[in-house]
């Protein structure tokens, strides 16, 4: 458990230096996951148990770790307040129709799998 | 020195109240099982929140220090970030076959989203302001507050709209699957990760493993696509 902790924050802090020295726009925690999936997958080596474990912690509780940072949307400037209604609505909406389409769209794209299974 | 201890107090139970109300939260929603209409509206990422924020108006709380008690879980949001990597790898041999679908569903799934928010937004009369703050809605919060700060959107108003989106798509992802008779939990993974980031992620996991590893790569190609094209495209239209 803890050697998988210390494994995660040694990639988090790569990527954090990463996207620090470089002014690349991507976030270091996701540069640092992508370093530990080549990690994992080119070395070749079987991934340890204790790593896995450690990972299955961390993203099970991940709702939690969202939880402050969703707090914050009761909290926005008011320079918008006139257009709340159009935000709302256009999130929703778009969501919606963004999730449905996407599905159908990858459904379709995989029906010559389905196809070669059946 | 009896400042700082107050300050340390106020820390602790600022944390100790988004662990207590999550528990309570993730408690009520493993209560509500049995009843699917309402079990995704009492999911833990809309009741936490929700409680949360009315106990800190009622108590008038910043929410500016609440967030800085709280900075231990936005730490920990990277570190469960890298975590993704683990369950990516383990489902890697599903995935490597799928190359080429996935690459077309995402570049489908990540413009749709921009191009059907831009539409809506315009033609309810949105701001431009408020329409570049609106592009990033469906990338993970760090990205999108770097790209925002890149195109000149609000950081402010990013946050709470891509938040929103990841809330909103993570609770009616699984109504609309059901609706379209999608049982592939591959497109209901990738799906969400692509259209609901961290949030759809987080839900997707409680579908089964390998919904979450499609939605872990979804999310870090949405991402990165976004990250990278974006504001390209801004700079492009507003030229």
């Amino acid at each position: 458990m803890l050697r998988g902790l210390a494994i995660l924050l040694l990639y988090q802090g790569i990527g954090e230096a990463i996207t620090h020295f470089s002014g690349i726009p991507i976030p270091g925690p996701v540069i640092g996951m992508v370093l530990l999936f080549l990690t994992l997958t080119l070395s070749g080596y079987t991934m340890p148990q204790w790593l896995g474990h450690t990972g299955h912690f961390m993203i099970r509780w991940l709702p939690l770790m969202f939880v402050p940072a969703c707090v914050g949307i009761f909290f926005l400037p008011n320079t918008h307040a006139d257009e709340w209604p159009a935000i709302v609505s256009v999130i929703v909406l778009s969501t919606l129709i963004t999730i449905a389409t996407t599905a159908v769209v990858m459904k379709w794209l995989l029906r010559p799998e389905a196809e070669h299974l059946s | 020195m009896t400042f700082i201890s107050t300050a340390w107090i106020i820390q602790a139970g600022l944390l100790i109240l988004t662990l207590a109300i999550f528990s309570v939260s993730f408690w009520l929603y493993q209560q509500c099982k049995a009843l699917p209409a309402i079990h995704s509206l009492l999911h833990p990422l809309v009741t936490a929140p929700l409680l949360i924020g009315g106990l800190l108006l009622v108590l008038d709380i910043d929410y500016s220090q609440y967030r800085h008690a709280n900075s231990p879980f936005f730490f920990l949001l990277g570190t469960a970030t890298v975590a993704l990597a683990i369950p990516l790898h383990q489902q890697f041999h599903h995935i490597r076959t799928l190359a080429k679908p996935l690459l077309l569903t995402l570049l489908f799934g990540a413009s749709f989203a921009v191009i059907s928010a831009l539409a809506i937004a315009w033609a309810l009369g949105a701001s431009v302001d408020t329409l570049i703050s609106l592009t990033p809605k469906s990338v993970t919060t760090p990205i999108a507050l770097g790209i925002t700060e890149k195109i000149g959107g609000q950081p402010g108003l990013t946050a709470g709209i891509v938040v929103f989106t990841g809330v909103v798509g993570a609770i009616c992802a699984p109504w609309i699957f059901s609706g379209l008779k999608i049982t592939d939990d591959r497109i209901a993974g990738f799906v969400m990760g692509i259209s609901a980031h961290g949030v759809g992620t987080a839900r997707a996991f409680e579908i089964s493993s390998r919904c979450g590893a499609f939605s872990s790569l979804g999310l870090g190609l949405t991402g990165t696509l976004t990250a990278i094209l974006l504001p390209w495209i801004v700079i492009a239209c507003s030229g």
